[in-house]
């Protein structure tokens, strides 16, 4: 009855938010809006009964992809290369194909039959054998583990290629810039008190996901996070890139992933079949190594490829 | 008993959410950094801190409270920590190294 008062500022919040983006006259003010278009995104999906949606938009949509964003607008504004604004017949083009996009879609929302076609009910019919109670998880891990495992293999690619984009000489080098430590300050107190209770909910968010909503992605950005933090504080270093121990971690999620399921073959009913009895302790298996591949390939995405030293 | 919490969560909630418009006006409408970032920690500190006091007898369980405590101590962190760099990097501008 009163949802209207709830759903017509989230509405009219992630319009106006997206408008501020667009319409921003500074780099910073764009950022801005975009990461308050995130965080109402994430609360318009709390709205629509989607957590897990909303939990993933939140650290990746809202957090995670706003750090390197940011990143970028300041080093821009810094350097000496002005960005130039796109020609105005670029603009039109990219704002009509963006109505475009848009009219058609509310069309597609307008056609859909009511009740719309859901396969929720075979879902919580098919889900039972896998011993989960997170219904977006089962779909993930056992009826559409195919889609997850490409995903968990772009996150691999994506840190190929910022790392390529290093220059040669500098290859081999830890990730990213170095940030020079401040013994005393806010930031130094945050990064020696945040991580060991971040470090917790960020295993407790991914282990959680098995039966609630939570998962890998969002507890691997809480854990990424967990160790940017110290490093923009200057109180770690990155790992080298060519250190065997950061590559196998962000390919462990993807490997595991790929062993269990070419495991199926021998002893189950073929790729990413899970034996009868043991689909939870594989899926459980998957997710962990899953987690710490998350959160070793965002934070690599979010310190770049290695870069000129900082003068002290 | 449920009718005295019920009170007692409204109200409580009711002013959280008076901090948080007084912060967002006062973030809108204080001419310098400082004096907004004043605001803004007001509306971190005492307002969310009333709505989950308000929120904490109708959690479900103690496990459930906690965590809205966890959350609120969070925010406190994270609050905190942005306003003292917000205002280390004002005064870093006002002041040029000699």
């Amino acid at each position: 009855m009163t949802a209207w008062l709830l759903d017509l500022p989230l509405a009219l919040g992630l319009f106006g938010a997206g408008a501020a983006t667009l319409l921003a006259r500074s780099l910073f003010g764009a950022v801005l809006g975009f990461i308050s278009t995130g965080l109402i995104a994430a609360l318009v999906w709390v709205r629509l009964e989607a957590p897990d949606v909303a939990l993933t938009e939140a650290v990746i949509g809202a957090a995670a992809t706003s750090v390197i964003i940011l990143y970028v607008a300041s080093r821009m504004s810094a350097g000496a290369v002005a960005p130039a604004p796109p020609p105005m017949a670029q603009r039109l083009l990219a704002g009509a194909l963006s109505v475009l996009l848009a009219a058609l879609l509310a069309h597609a929302l307008q056609a859909l039959p009511d009740p719309a076609p859901s396969l929720a009910a075979p879902i919580l019919e098919t889900m039972a054998p896998t011993g989960l109670g997170n219904p977006v998880t089962a779909v993930l891990m056992a009826q559409r583990a195919l889609d997850t495992l490409l995903e968990s293999a772009v996150l691999v690619f994506a840190v190929f290629a910022i790392w390529s984009m290093a220059p040669e000489r500098r290859w081999g080098r830890a990730p990213g810039p170095a940030f020079i430590a401040e013994a005393q300050g806010p930031l130094a107190f945050l990064a020696k008190v945040l991580p060991p209770i971040g470090i917790v909910i960020g295993i407790y968010i991914a282990w959680v996901g098995a039966d609630a909503p939570g998962g890998k992605f969002q507890g691997g950005a809480v854990l990424a996070a967990m160790w940017v933090l110290p490093w923009i504080a200057g109180l770690i270093a990155p790992p080298s890139i060519s250190d065997m121990r950061l590559r196998l971690a962000i390919a462990a999620g993807p490997l595991v992933f790929l062993m269990v399921g070419l495991a199926g073959f021998a002893v189950a009913d073929g790729f990413l079949a899970y034996p009868p009895g043991f689909a939870k302790p594989l899926i459980l298996l998957i997710e962990t190594a899953m987690t710490l591949s998350v959160a070793a390939a965002l934070a690599c995405m979010i310190a770049g490829p290695p870069e000129r030293r900082a003068q002290p | 008993m449920s009718m005295l919490v019920s009170i007692f969560a409204a109200t409580s909630v009711l002013a959280g959410a008076f901090f948080f418009i007084a912060g967002t006006l006062g973030l809108l409408r204080f001419g310098d950094t400082l004096s907004r970032v004043h605001a803004l920690t007001k509306a971190d500190n005492l307002g969310l801190g009333l709505i989950v006091l308000g929120l904490l007898p109708l959690a479900d369980s103690l496990a459930d409270a906690l965590k809205l405590l966890v959350i609120w101590a969070l925010v406190l962190l994270g609050g905190t920590t942005a306003a003292q760099l917000v205002a280390g990097a004002v005064r870093r501008e006002q002041e040029p190294p000699p």
